[in-house]
């Protein structure tokens, strides 16, 4: 009975191994290290192996553990396609000189300020910050006038933002930028006095919308998204876009590039191309992202704010720092 | 003794080499934080590890266990007496409840909560959902306990005039103190280990924090350092056992078996009694039902995306079965020496063993991607990796199941094939081996519970593609889209189920009943 049982037991797992064992083995096309949303890029694997024939297998995970992945990784990388949802991961990679040049075809259907002078990655998609608020609680006249203005004691205990993630992280990198390491430094300390760590933007939005804290800066289509679902969790959600130049107006620039190690370069450099051309630029438009569609003469979700109003500061992001801004939150004691 | 004999016959079998071998690489992840430590040098590594942040996590992460444990200490004596020595009506049904909640992975019930109170956060909040999470690992061995305790003991503490409290502050509970301490260390492990249980709920600790530096900066030297002051703290965990635990003698000594344990009548009390496993059950098992339900009524049948579902399925059982089969097959050799030859060396080795199974997942993950990563590529993000992984974290599991039925099974079987002609190998395999199978099994099943709800290590080490049920969950959960996650937490609950009722009939016989 007993060896029955245990007969039993190693067939099973010898015919599970052979159903399962092949499907998570990867049976030819490319390896794509996804940091987006994983229902945007399902969409435009569905659609590019739909169109092309090539397979695609996805590795989901984050910006900048993948970035760094793939420095450490070097040249043995694995992936053949790298896709963000911010720039300074790009930028991480594009600085060990891990990226081979994107095809000119395909920056051809991007406009400049949406891309790197390098050519080494290009735009994918776009996305804005914005302060989040519970319409309840907060007024229009009560809202900050400038992301900056979130460090004053004012603001203790009343907004919330979700640190470790990289969307965040690409909005602290602009501050960088735009206000210099000391004014980073001092932003993010007083920052950790002030604000209530949430993980994921999702769920600082969920709080924010429920009352248990006053606003959130997060990206704007959070709400655009669950307002398209059930709009259980945006119900009392206002957007409070800083414009005017703001380093809380940054527009991020979601990144796709094919890494120099590629053993398939050719399909790796097709997929990029299908993602910016009309196909995968549509799936932003229609799709339930409302992420910002970059390419030229692409349209965005018709229920977003356009892009050209939200008076974005100029943010090279070629000179994005991520690994300057881990540093300085891991110092402010963030991370 | 005779055993013994026979082993010095010839010193260091192909055996104990094995579990040798099997030990040191098991030490892999510990030396590696160690040598990673070395080479970022003292300075970074003072400045990583003294400022404010780790202090918060340490204080997170202390006033958790200094809480958690003991609400579950008393939490498990007072169920376990209830169900083993009163006249609690229905005493069975709730004992295997008791053991039930370990069906739910510690994250499943965070989510519940979190759909039923959404603005929980905080410590109290950790601890509420981890003392519901965890206590069954202090109620199975204490219930175990109580159920072998001699009731004459108590009989002549009690002739000499102790109340019945006293006889049980007394007598009864310093015999429990084994399995309380054994208990309690599981318990505070795995509060330690635990990531997905405190992410829901925003409460921070070593592990949160190990996790959101990794996804900041993969493998950078702050994660690494995190990992290292975590792994002194488990350090710190298993010398605080070994201090309680003692050495005082608790075997019954004298002829003839203990007689049956009489219960006591609760009379009057019964219904504020019955209160409290009424109250457990509908909090750790109620309340995640409930919130599973909800959201798959909410959901209807758009969530449940077949082939989706069917591959993460598949997919984890793969997983949960090579990971148990390979756990099995690295404890044998160790098992088998700890029986047949024990001495100092094994119990170094063992000691091994335990120490790595100590380890959170996310350490062993982190040192397996940097060592593969810089060492040997062409098993980064393989099968062979993870599976290496699961063997490394639930091997103690395997070993402790295995142990038991070797040593069922007697000696001389193995002796007598092996003078009929078989050679070593063929004669172990075909006595104790086949005899040990039981043990096998039931090892291997908690191994495979504990890779089915495995989530950091899987996420970190696993090759491309794949998606394990556990991930799935997570992933639908990380977007808020808590309706979507419902089916992969009821496939995970309905497969740990039968497993959870192994492990509860297991600790039954293990009491001779």
């Amino acid at each position: 009975m007993k060896y029955a049982l245990s007969a039993l037991a190693s067939a099973t797992a010898l015919a599970i191994s052979l159903i399962a064992g092949p499907a998570m083995a990867q049976d030819g096309g490319i390896v794509v290290y996804n940091a987006q949303h994983e229902s945007l890029t399902d969409a435009w694997v569905e659609g590019f192996t739909k169109e092309t024939g090539i397979k695609v297998t996805v590795r989901h995970g984050g910006d900048s553990d993948f970035s760094n992945q793939i420095v450490a990784e070097g040249a043995a990388s694995p992936a053949d396609v790298f896709l963000t949802e911010n720039s300074p991961a790009m930028v991480l990679v594009e600085s060990a000189g891990l990226f081979a040049p994107v095809d000119a075809e395909t920056l051809a259907q991007v406009p400049q300020e949406y891309q790197p002078s390098s050519g080494k990655w290009v735009g994918i998609a776009a996305r804005s910050t914005v302060f989040v608020y519970n319409k309840t609680k907060l007024t229009a006249e009560q809202l900050p006038k400038s992301l900056l203005d979130l460090a004053d004691p004012s603001w203790k205990g009343r907004w919330a933002a979700s640190p470790s993630g990289a969307d965040f992280q690409a909005i602290v990198s602009a501050v960088l930028q735009l206000k210099g390491e000391a004014a980073t430094a001092d932003w993010l300390k007083a920052m950790k006095e002030n604000f209530t760590a949430y993980k994921g933007n999702s769920t600082v939005m969920k709080a924010v919308n429920a009352g248990e804290i006053e606003g959130g800066v997060i990206y704007h289509y959070y709400y655009y998204g669950d307002q398209a679902k059930t709009g259980e969790n945006s119900k009392n959600i206002g957007l409070h876009y800083f414009k005017n130049q703001d380093p809380g107006a940054f527009v991020s620039v979601s990144g796709g590039g094919v890494l120099a190690s590629s053993k398939h370069p050719k399909e790796a450099q097709a997929f990029l191309k299908w993602v910016t051309g009309k196909g995968g630029q549509d799936v932003l438009k229609t799709g339930n992202s409302f992420e910002y569609a970059v390419g030229k003469g692409a349209e965005s979700n018709p229920a977003l704010v356009p892009l050209a109003d939200l008076q974005a500061p100029k943010v090279d992001a070629t000179t994005l720092n991520s690994k300057k801004v881990t540093d300085l939150m891991t110092a402010a004691g963030l991370l | 003794m005779v055993a013994g004999q026979w082993t010095r016959r010839r010193p260091i079998s192909w055996i104990s080499l094995a579990a040798i071998l099997i030990s040191l690489f098991s030490l892999l992840p510990l030396a590696f934080i160690i040598w990673i430590a070395v080479q970022t040098g003292w300075e970074t590594v003072s400045a990583l590890v003294f400022r404010p942040r780790v202090g918060e996590l340490l204080v997170n992460t202390l006033l958790l266990v200094v809480l958690a444990v003991p609400i579950c200490i008393v939490l498990s004596v007072a169920l376990a007496w209830l169900t083993e020595r009163s006249s609690l009506p229905g005493a069975r049904l709730w004992a295997w409840l008791s053991v039930a909640p370990l069906a739910i992975p510690a994250f499943v019930h965070s989510y519940a909560w979190i759909t039923l109170v959404p603005g929980l956060h905080g410590l109290w909040a950790g601890v509420l959902v981890s003392v519901l999470a965890y206590f069954p690992f202090l109620y199975l061995p204490v219930a175990a306990a109580l159920r072998r305790l001699d009731p004459a003991l108590e009989d002549a503490a009690a002739a000499v005039g102790l109340g019945p409290w006293r006889v049980f502050w007394r007598v009864a509970l310093p015999q429990l103190r084994l399995a309380i301490c054994g208990g309690s260390l599981l318990v505070g492990l795995h509060l330690l280990a635990e990531y997905g249980l405190y992410v829901f709920i925003r409460f921070d600790t070593f592990t949160t924090a190990i996790v959101d530096q990794f996804q900041s900066t993969f493998n950078g030297p702050a994660a690494n350092m995190l990992a290292a002051v975590l792994v002194t703290c488990c350090f710190v965990l298993l010398g605080i056992e070994v201090l309680v635990r003692g050495e005082e003698r608790y075997a019954r000594v004298g002829s003839g078996a203990a007689r049956q344990q009489q219960r006591t009548r609760l009379g009057r009390a019964t219904i504020p009694c019955l209160a409290l496993p009424v109250v457990i059950t509908l909090l750790a098992l109620g309340v995640p039902f409930l919130t599973i339900g909800r959201w798959l009524v909410a959901g209807g049948a758009d969530v449940w995306r077949l082939d989706e579902i069917g591959l993460a399925l598949g997919q984890t059982l793969f997983l949960a079965l090579a990971g148990a089969l390979l756990a099995t097959i690295a404890a044998m050799p160790m098992a088998w020496i700890s029986i047949r030859a024990p001495g100092p060396l094994q119990r170094l080795l063992e000691g091994c063993n335990y120490i790595v199974g100590s380890l959170p997942g996310v350490v062993v993950a982190l040192a397996l991607v940097t060592i593969t990563v810089r060492i040997a590529l062409p098993l980064y993000q393989t099968l062979f990796t993870i599976l290496v992984a699961y063997a490394l974290m639930f091997l103690p599991r395997a070993l402790i199941s295995l142990r038991a039925s070797i040593a069922q099974a007697p000696v001389e079987l193995e002796r007598a094939a092996a003078s009929l002609g078989r050679s070593p190998l063929k004669a172990l395999w075909s006595t104790t081996i086949r005899l040990s199978a039981p043990g096998a099994a039931a090892g291997m099943a908690l191994v495979a519970l504990g890779i089915m709800n495995e989530l950091t290590a899987t996420q970190m080490l696993a090759p491309n593609g794949t998606r394990t049920l556990a991930m799935a969950f997570w992933a639908h959960s990380g977007e808020i889209d808590y309706a979507s996650a419902a089916p992969y937490a009821l496939i995970m609950v309905a497969m740990s189920l039968p497993l959870t009722w192994l492990l509860y009939i297991q600790s039954k016989r293990m009491a001779g009943r």
